[in-house]
């Protein structure tokens, strides 16, 4: 059973690291050395529910939230780790369905899969199938993208529509009597910053705005930048199905969790050319600025409303619940 | 018509502000002090937040927070009874998602869940219904709260429980009527209210009637207000137009929801399922005369207060948190002794910090601004 498993993941990632059946990879570091003089890491894990969603899996997502986080000091990213938590019961065929899906990911992230390891544990102890990944990338050099670095008449901009993934996982879950196609948003965000960064080598901050969505990340960068931020409501691109769905579940799609999803600060004479280039990019039409950084209370976020109204973006305070009426 | 924009038309609220700021000239109280306006409705609070209205209307207007949560009022007391009972071994306990989060003397739903009671979210009690009919070794009680909104499909669905002879569902109700809690902040002393927006959704249950007292009795104006932006500057501008003429009136902003009658349906149901408690306690309010209902004898297999045995023990407020105050509209939330340093979102001492409706929280979430603090929108 157990070498049936690993042999659907080492088949599956076919790369010539894996395919060595070392108990670990071996990377060249002259092939390192020669992409950058920082190597970024970070580590993930993908717990959902269901498995399977429209627009992606938790296989697609493992892969796609690593990638991302690595994209965002501008990293390349290079290699990927994949270590899965199996619940006993689980289908070997909606393994390999999920193992070639994150192939399939990490390919169009271009991104290896290099090591890995399986585990399964009794019924009961997982819920189907946990998948943790490990990336490794490097840095350019030259490029120090940080959530330190926001400065007071910086712009904020995003690349797309905002909740659709919360939405989409919300809806797949089919505990609400709601119909809507609604697809997550999940993917590599690598290719939309690599090309940010050609047009402009000077991003301050980046971060995606996966769980807890926008606000909180704008949240997170005020605060370790020490400003305030303001964004505009009428320049946030929302789709009018996610307001719907947010209207009727008494959500705020701004809470709400994005897999695709970036937040970037730039200084304000680079912002018009860098929407116009990640317009260009298929994961950045949606691009727009959103809001400005200024100066005043350190790690206040306000929204200036459709209205002329303004109000606090706060943090949110454990998970977004839906209101009684 | 999706009614996701109709109601937000900026350029439209742009023209209700100007009616108002003309209309606030003529009401000679307003040259004095603001006007106070109470929304009683929860929904309203969070739509004025929402939205930033209390910052696009006049100085001279000001909106008073009522007691229209109705997971804010609910006596810790209560939330140690649904608790208890959702620790009962072979208990389900389902109710509304912010419901969750409001505390008892110990601890909340969400707290219980995670030390092993079975409590789920559910969007309709009806799901409630579904989970017995999934689960037939346990007992599913829905905790049941709210005003008349909430009140018709709680009692539809002890009808269905019967229709269906489902056995192992029962409803722990917390629901409460909004009149006699109107009547309650209208009597009490330090009550300086100018007018009301009336609760769209209780409206549309119980109709217009019901609240002819207020202009009569009291001659306090109201407007019974819908929930877009718009609706509440339209309603706003009513109140103050009646304050200008000096009339009083209960008037209805919301008629494309709200009848004069209510939904007699809905009333039926209720009526046949519920009957009025002679007092409930409230946080904050202390206890108000038939202001909550139980369940009816004949229904009494559905009431989880006679099924189960509950501590059901008083448990006085904090003496600290100012809710009551806040509630009669006698301070701002931000004017409580413990806003922001003892009483959080995050801990929740008294109940208006727990759902977002609570006028704490939204203070505190959106509003605890301050208006010369606000810089131009540039975009």
């Amino acid at each position: 059973m157990r070498d049936l498993i690993e042999h659907v993941f080492i088949q599956t990632f076919q790369h010539p690291l894996a395919a060595a059946m070392e108990d670990q990879a071996r990377l060249s570091l002259t092939e390192l050395g020669n992409l950058g003089s920082h190597i970024a890491m970070t580590t993930d894990t993908f717990v959902v529910h269901p498995l399977f969603f429209p627009g992606g899996n938790i296989g697609k997502l493992a892969v796609n939230g690593t990638v991302n986080d690595l994209a965002m000091c501008g990293a390349r990213p290079l290699y990927l780790s994949c270590a899965v938590v199996i619940e006993e019961g689980l289908e070997i065929e909606t393994l390999f369905v999920l193992a070639q899906s994150m192939k399939a990911a990490a390919d169009h992230a271009g991104i290896g899969i290099v090591t890995g390891d399986t585990k399964v544990v009794e019924r009961g102890a997982a819920d189907k199938l946990f998948i943790n990944t490990t990336g490794i990338g490097m840095i350019p050099n030259g490029i120090n993208i940080s959530g330190h670095r926001a400065e007071p008449g910086d712009v904020v901009i995003t690349n797309g529509y905002l909740g659709d993934h919360g939405v989409a996982i919300l809806l797949a879950r089919n505990e609400l009597a709601l119909e809507a196609t609604i697809e997550s948003d999940t993917q590599p965000l690598n290719g939309l910053v690599e090309a940010m960064l050609t047009c402009c080598e000077n991003i301050h901050c980046l971060r995606d705005a996966t769980r807890g969505g926008l606000a909180t990340v704008l949240n997170e960068l005020a605060q370790d930048s020490q400003v305030s931020i303001q964004v505009h409501e009428s320049a946030l691109p929302i789709r009018e199905s996610v307001r719907g769905a947010c209207e009727i579940l008494g959500l705020d799609p701004l809470y709400l969790a994005n897999e695709g999803v970036l937040a970037a600060i730039v200084p304000p004479e680079e912002a018009e050319n860098l929407v116009k280039v990640m317009r260009k990019h298929p994961a950045g039409r949606q691009s727009a600025i959103i809001g400005q950084v200024k100066e005043g209370p350190a790690g206040r976020v306000t929204l200036s409303t459709t209205f002329g109204g303004v109000r606090i973006m706060d943090m949110l305070v454990g998970e977004q619940l839906p209101r009684i009426c | 018509m999706k009614f996701l924009d109709e109601f937000r038309d900026p350029g439209k609220a742009k023209a209700l502000i100007t009616e108002i700021q003309r209309l606030v000239k003529n009401i000679p109280r307003a040259q004095e002090r603001p006007i106070w306006i109470m929304e009683v409705c929860g929904g309203h609070t969070h739509t004025i937040f929402r939205y930033g209205l209390n910052h696009v209307l006049p100085k001279e207007v000001e909106f008073i927070h009522g007691p229209g949560c109705p997971v804010c009022v609910l006596p810790r007391g209560r939330v140690d009874d649904c608790i208890a009972l959702a620790e009962q071994p072979d208990v389900i306990m389902t109710t509304f998602g912010d419901a969750m989060r409001v505390t008892g003397s110990k601890k909340n739903l969400l707290q219980a869940k995670a030390e092993g009671a079975d409590v789920r979210m559910v969007y309709s009690p009806l799901d409630a219904l579904a989970i017995a009919r999934r689960h037939p070794e346990k007992e599913v009680v829905f905790f049941g709260l709210g005003f008349e909104t909430t009140m018709p499909s709680t009692a539809m669905t002890v009808l269905q429980a019967k229709r269906d002879g489902l056995k192992n569902f029962s409803l722990f109700s917390n629901h409460i009527t909004i009149i006699p809690t109107i009547k309650a902040i209208l009597d009490s002393p330090d009550m300086q209210l100018d007018g009301f927006l009336g609760p769209g959704h209780v409206s549309m249950v119980i109709g217009v009637a019901p609240y002819d007292f207020i202009a009569r009795q009291y001659r306090k104006p109201m407007a019974i207000a819908g929930f877009e932006p718009l609706d509440i500057l339209q309603a706003v501008w009513m109140v103050l137009k009646q304050l200008a003429e000096g009339r009083c009136q209960v008037e209805n902003q919301y008629q494309r929801i709200v009848s004069e009658q209510g939904n007699a349906q809905a009333l039926n149901a209720i009526q046949e399922v519920f009957e009025l408690r002679e007092f409930f306690e409230w946080r904050g309010l202390g206890s108000i005369d038939h202001s909550g209902v139980r369940i009816r004898e004949t229904f009494a297999a559905y009431d989880a207060e006679r099924k189960f045995s509950l501590p059901n023990v008083t448990i006085a407020d904090p003496t600290s948190c100012q809710c009551g105050e806040v509630l009669k509209g006698a301070i701002k939330p931000n004017q409580c002794k413990v806003f922001g340093t003892t009483c959080t979102p995050e801990n929740p001492l008294g109940s208006l910090m727990v759902s977002t409706e609570g006028a704490c929280a939204a203070y505190y979430q959106y509003g605890w601004i301050d208006k010369d603090a606000i810089q131009p929108v540039t975009h």
